[in-house]
């Protein structure tokens, strides 16, 4: 078993070894705590020219990833957060995502833009910021949410060999869950959705950290007869339309759930396209879990009400199949305060 | 005589705010592994001359901005000392109501305007501050503190030669505390480039200064700030200094390589407060006594403020709901 945090740097030192072209940079990447243990390694073994540690300088640094994927360089760029790499907006957009539509599609930009989602401890309005939606709303961009060991490894790799840019986001607290990782050269196809769980009376559509909670969810929901279909998405641009649209026919019913505020959001967008493509197998209205329209607050006691968990989708599975659910039965060890993942998780950072 | 005189009480003044910040984070620290100050904090120990000689020079009116290691700023420009460990503490009575934290802490009474996470993030909203000023034609300063590291964002360039262009009463204050979290400057910016040589080639008056000698700390400072109070025309000044603690969080973290056990020892040997106090007594500005009633007093103010922190109340849930919009 491997954590999600290890998957990362399978990834990284199985594309580094295939290929001399690949290279990696961001704040930290070498340092002693090698962004959260998924680079760790990497310099010694790839050396200082390919691995390297940068100035605070994101949007240059993007810019720089640019020009060097134009002659034929790889490069796989880190941030620590989602949040500071808002400053790179311009050459992501501007750039990136347009190259290769602006100039006649004589040149691609294989570049790979690493992005870290905070939670927890206080990581508060600047910290924990999920704005894959940003992302998946710019044509020219590939945006992959991976919540599984294996699919982050997958997915990184794939992501290292697209010829285009893609944003790979992860969660914080995915990074020590374990899970079977494949050896050697393994890929995950961009924009294929995987199938965790088979049911007929609802779907559920999850990427990232909500893929685990609505797992958590199922096991009570199942448990009192109501069986769930889940889709971990694992790419959110492009999404995998026909295997959501196969389970919505099946089910009749959707639940999407989103680590994002819900205006505008990628379940937004699953609901929307569900709607038109669905309309006449709906049983009710497809329905969103996301986060409130605010910015996250520090404070303990707000997060608890601010997060959607396993029991606001087993509230909403139950009320949709109007059942009454008995939550007594969702047993989570719970022997940590709810902003953490689990008690090995202390911040600060 | 005269003027000597009055550095010596304003010296002592000083001082008490150095040992103010220094007990109050080291409060923290101690204090951290309670888990109950659950948001990341970035402690200044080691970096109290220039907060606190900034806090003794400006007048309250004088507008502050500054960045994620805040503790010494807000405290230094008068900040309300139970509000911030509540902030930190995530209650309702916080300076930010407990929607910031550590890394978001305002004082709006004193004119400490904000200091957010985002490295370089303020450094134009104090230049804009500093238009506003210009603007409403009064005397007032605004600072802006940054670290080393900001001096690498696009940001910083463009509100330099933005604050040079318009000639606005703007001190940036860098403290050079010669890393980003683990990453040194060697591997960030050029081998032997000194920052404000860089920024008064952009056209802004600058200078650089030993930010463990308090003396000097406030010198140069106090030189900045009464020139813009007369011309009105930007400063900037890059003070070194060294922070003691881990980048973010309550421990020392010499142990993990990114930087040697001789160079920690070396900085600490060069204690600001330690070095400010042999000034003093040399200086017969104070005496054994009175550092100890010092220390003393400040101790129990800090105590009193845990003690608020600990016992006010957790914001009501709604609160998270509450506030998006001036209405
Ligand atoms: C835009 C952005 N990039 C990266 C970070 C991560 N980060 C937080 S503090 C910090 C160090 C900044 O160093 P410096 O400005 O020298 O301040 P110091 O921590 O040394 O006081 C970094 C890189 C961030 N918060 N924002
Ligand atoms: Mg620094």
């Amino acid at each position: 078993m491997t954590t999600f945090a290890e998957a990362i740097t399978d990834g990284y030192t199985q594309a580094m070894e295939m290929d001399k072209s690949v290279i990696c940079f961001g704040l930290g990447i070498d340092d002693p705590k090698g962004i959260f243990g998924t680079t760790l390694g990497l310099k010694e073994k790839f050396g200082e020219e390919r691995v390297f540690d940068v100035p605070t300088s994101e949007n240059a640094l993007t810019g720089i990833g640019i020009g060097a994927s134009l002659n034929g360089i790889r490069p796989v760029m880190s941030h620590q957060r989602l949040d500071f790499f808002l400053l790179a907006m311009d050459q992501l957009v501007n750039n990136a995502a347009k190259w290769h539509y602006m100039f006649g599609s004589q040149s691609s930009v294989p570049i790979t833009i690493r992005l870290i989602v905070g939670r927890g401890w206080g990581q508060g309005p600047t910290h924990s910021q999920n704005l894959q939606a940003w992302f998946a709303h710019v044509p020219g961009l590939k945006v992959v949410m991976p919540s599984m060991a294996a699919d982050a490894k997958g997915l990184l790799l794939s992501s290292i060999f697209d010829d285009n840019p893609v944003v790979f986001i992860e969660h914080r607290w995915l990074h020590n869950l374990k899970g079977d990782v494949p050896a050697g050269d393994y890929r995950v196809p961009i924009g294929k959705a995987q199938r965790l769980r088979k049911g007929s009376d609802i779907s559920i559509v999850a990427f990232s950290y909500m893929t685990i909670e609505a797992l958590h969810a199922i096991e009570v929901l199942e448990k009192q007869g109501i069986s769930c279909d889940l889709i971990d998405l694992r790419s959110i641009s492009p999404i995998d339309w026909e295997m959501i649209f196969e389970s919505v026919k099946k089910t009749g019913r959707l639940i999407a759930l989103d680590t994002g505020p819900e205006i505008c959001s990628v379940a937004g967008e699953i609901v929307a396209q569900v709607s038109m493509e669905c309309f006449d197998v709906l049983k009710q209205a497809p329905q969103r879990l996301a986060l409130p329209q605010f910015p996250t607050p520090t404070s303990l006691a707000l997060t608890k009400v601010f997060y959607k968990k396993a029991e606001d989708i087993i509230e909403l599975a139950g009320k949709m199949l109007e059942k009454d659910i008995d939550l007594k039965s969702f047993q989570r060890s719970k022997d940590f305060l709810h902003d953490v993942p689990g008690d090995w998780f202390k911040g600060p950072f | 005589m005269k003027t000597a005189k009055k550095n010596t009480s304003v010296f002592v003044q000083m001082y008490q705010l150095m040992k103010k910040i220094r007990i109050t984070e080291e409060a923290i620290a101690n204090r951290y592994s309670q888990w109950k100050m659950r948001c990341p904090t970035h402690l200044c120990s080691g970096q109290e001359a220039v907060a606190a000689a900034v806090g003794t020079i400006l007048r309250k009116d004088d507008f502050v901005v500054s960045m994620h290691r805040a503790h010494g700023h807000y405290l230094g420009k008068g900040g309300n000392l139970k509000k911030m460990l509540a902030e930190i503490h995530g209650k309702a009575g916080g300076c930010s109501g407990g929607k910031g934290g550590s890394m978001h802490l305002t004082d709006k009474s004193v004119n400490f305007m904000g200091s957010t996470a985002i490295v370089g993030g303020t450094i134009p909203i104090g230049v804009g501050l500093g238009l506003s000023i210009k603007l409403g034609k009064s005397n007032q300063v605004s600072v802006v503190f940054l670290g080393d590291g900001a001096t690498e964002e696009g940001v910083f360039y463009e509100s330099v030669n933005f604050a040079a262009v318009k000639k606005l009463p703007v001190l940036f204050i860098c403290e050079n505390n010669l890393y980003s979290v683990y990453s040194p400057l060697s591997v960030r910016q050029p081998v032997g480039r000194k920052i404000s040589e860089m920024v008064n080639s952009i056209g802004i008056e600058s200078e650089h200064g030993d930010g463990n000698n308090a003396g000097e700390v406030y010198d140069k400072i106090r030189r900045a700030v009464d020139a813009i109070r007369k011309d009105g025309l930007p400063r900037f000044l890059e003070f070194a200094t060294y922070r003691w603690r881990e980048h973010c969080g309550p421990n020392f973290d010499n142990d993990i390589g990114y930087r040697t056990e001789e160079e920690f020892e070396s900085w600490k040997r060069r204690d600001p407060i330690v070095l400010f106090e042999e000034k003093l007594l040399t200086d017969k500005a104070i005496s054994k006594k009175m550092i100890e009633k010092i220390e003393a007093d400040i101790q129990k103010e800090v105590d009193e403020a845990f003690d608020y922190a600990a016992s006010s109340d957790f914001p009501a849930d709604a609160d998270a709901f509450d506030g998006l919009y001036k209405n």
